[in-house]
């Protein structure tokens, strides 16, 4: 069909775009970076209302009555644990006049009261009292007013995820192939046991929440966005960490993987060779020579193996619409309008190692959101100022497309490509537009 | 530090041994002194320490980041907490938690010209007041805290961050070096757009 020029600078308020015309095989338009009604849409339907979405994981609700305030798209959400540790999520919306029952991050609460007229409700949604409840007359049912629930929350080996489609599927089945990705990041932690208590960039851009999304599985962009920190860690000679995307990177042994459902991951690993591989690439932390020699005299060798752990995955596996695992962080989308966005970086430390392991973890987890980030963040801004120009209506996601020999069919029907094959956009834009047209539950 | 740092190691602006357990344990240290209550400074000091501050400031101000990294010890430690008054930096992650290499690297990558996030450049002042010092009991070393608004212009917008400094000072054959500056942000634990200026 023809796209009007513009279709919604200049569109009645009543006529809606056709969302097919503007995401193509090879394009996207503009205009789903910038309109306020896509957004708008954006937030109930790929936000909750129809797909699963991350909300939080386990270990930040780590007993019975733990709560934690979450956004859902923009939706502001308690999850909490009950005292049997079951997890619930419910609207943090008091369902008396609209007030936030919870304002704090997070912490311990059986029961919240609504600050503004002091009904109270249990940590899974029930009302159990409102002040002078006579003036409600004797026919108030107080099971009406319980808190908006959110109807389903599954989790994935701790990772907790929520939908209002009751007719979604069933998590794993939406996650497909990411769960033996996200199984590889979780047993890299001796046990699995990963904490998410370690403190968090909030990291904020002037932009579009897809750009973030846009760029996490984006195998093209380091040797150029990326430069001021491939200078830096050459001052001294050697490259370190991420060198391998500025050599021809398509010619290297790194690969997307197409996961479904626009879930996708780029493995950096072929890079490496052997244990001890990623700690000896790492760009130097604080305290680096110190805890090298300590663990080398201490575990001998298992050294390697320790000293890995403090360094990334080197997988960016990117879970559709809002979950982004990058190195040893996980990393939450929450759009806050249509062009600002609030990146989450949750540091992580595991069980199971000495602490000193955990200590230069955290070192390893600083160098990226200062280095490395914030020029990305950058370019997603000037992107957004790009796209106020409506006369340049497209951006393109067409690298890699029909170029022969790129995409291979797994044995197990995954899609793959070169690492900078545009194949994650346009793979997730199909998932995009089948959850904002059509019902989204598979 | 008590700890003996091998020949190899000395030169910390390429290596960093002496960051360990015992380190962790002073910098912990240092940070509650700089949070309790202090006796009334000298004058002295006080204007001594106000002028150290004002001169840094203006340092960072202008740009001139080499001559900002000269004002800073060997065994320095320049940190941004995200955690609000500082937390606990073996387990939780800091905005800046940079020995003299890591700041050796801050300097040399925003003067690489390659970093689009400081391009334009960061436009900054900042106004410090509310100066108190007090002498480290144990090392004899100048504490410091002020308060500060680091005001900044970049892409078009002006930004604001208030917060405090705490100053750990040490003497040397020409004046005072920076052994520590401890940089609070009032909202260190929320959303910051590109905080990649200097503080």
């Amino acid at each position: 069909m023809t796209l009007q020029h513009d279709a919604v600078a200049g569109r009645p308020a009543a006529v809606r775009p056709d969302l097919h015309a503007l995401v193509r095989d090879d394009r996207v338009h503009r205009t789903l970076y910038t309109d306020q009604e896509i957004f708008a849409e954006e937030m109930v339907k790929i936000f909750g209302g129809r797909s699963w979405v991350y909300l939080a994981h386990e270990s930040q609700l780590p007993e019975p009555n733990s709560f934690l305030s979450v956004r859902m798209g923009l939706r502001p959400v308690i999850v909490t644990r009950d005292r049997a540790g079951v997890l619930h999520a419910v609207f943090n919306r008091c369902s008396h006049r609209g007030a936030t029952l919870c304002r704090e991050q997070s912490g311990v609460a059986k029961s919240f009261q609504c600050p503004y007229h002091g009904w109270t409700f249990r940590n899974t949604g029930e009302l159990v009292g409102t002040p002078w409840p006579q003036g409600y007359g004797e026919d108030f049912d107080r099971t009406e007013f319980g808190l908006h629930k959110v109807s389903r929350v599954e989790s994935y080996r701790g990772f907790v995820f929520a939908t209002l489609n009751e007719s979604a599927p069933a998590l794993t089945d939406w996650l497909g192939p990411a769960t033996g990705w996200l199984d590889y990041w979780i047993d890299r932690a001796p046990g699995g046991e990963v904490l998410v208590r370690s403190g968090v960039h909030r990291m904020g851009y002037r932009g579009n929440w897809k750009l973030a999304y846009d760029n996490a599985g984006d195998g093209y962009h380091p040797a150029f966005s990326h430069r001021s920190l491939l200078e830096m860690a050459s001052r001294m000679g050697e490259s370190k960490d991420m060198a391998y995307f500025g050599r021809s990177p398509d010619e290297g042994p790194m690969r997307t993987y197409m996961l479904g459902n626009g879930h996708s991951v780029i493995d950096q690993r072929p890079n490496y060779d052997g244990p001890g591989s990623f700690w000896a690439n790492q760009r130097p932390q604080p305290g680096r020579e110190r805890v090298e020699e300590y663990i080398r005299a201490e575990y001998g060798a298992d050294a390697d193996r320790l000293l890995d752990l403090c360094v990334g995955s080197q997988i960016n596996l990117s879970i559709f619409p809002n979950l982004l695992i990058i190195g040893n962080q996980i990393q939450v989308v929450e759009p806050l309008a249509v062009d600002s966005t609030q990146l989450s970086w949750h540091a992580t430390s595991i069980g199971g190692v000495p602490p000193e392991i955990n200590t230069i973890r955290m070192r390893t987890q600083e160098d990226f959101p200062a280095f490395g980030e914030p020029d990305d963040q950058a370019n997603f801004e000037e992107v957004q100022r790009g796209l106020a120009a409506p006369e340049a209506e497209w951006v393109f996601a067409n690298r890699g497309l029909n170029v022969p020999g790129w995409q291979e069919v797994g044995p197990d029907g995954v899609v793959s490509s070169t690492a900078t094959d545009e194949l994650h956009m346009r793979h997730y834009y199909a998932t995009w537009l089948d959850l904002m047209t059509s019902g989204g539950a598979r | 530090m008590s700890t003996e740092i091998p020949a190899r190691f000395a030169d910390t602006s390429s290596w960093s041994y002496h960051i360990g357990n015992d380190y962790y344990r002073e910098l912990s240290r240092q940070s509650e002194l700089l949070r309790e209550d202090w006796p009334e400074s000298t004058s002295d000091e006080l204007s001594r320490a106000t002028s150290f501050l004002t001169r840094e400031a203006r340092l960072i101000d202008e740009g001139r980041f080499n001559d900002w990294l000269e004002l800073f010890t060997d065994d320095c430690l320049y940190w941004v907490p995200v955690t609000p008054g500082g937390g606990e930096p073996t387990v939780e992650v800091s905005h800046a938690f940079d020995d003299r290499r890591r700041l050796t690297d801050r300097v040399y990558w925003l003067r690489t010209g390659l970093a689009f996030c400081q391009i334009p450049a960061s436009r900054t002042r900042r106004v410090i007041g509310n100066v108190e010092t007090t002498v480290d009991p144990s090392t004899g070393d100048l504490l410091v805290r002020s308060n500060v608004v680091v005001h900044e212009f970049r892409a078009g917008v002006t930004k604001a961050y208030p917060g405090w400094y705490g100053h750990v000072l040490r003497s040397s054959s020409d004046g005072w070096r920076i052994r520590l500056k401890q940089v609070n942000l009032l909202d260190s634990d929320q959303l910051h757009e590109n905080l990649t200026l200097v503080f």
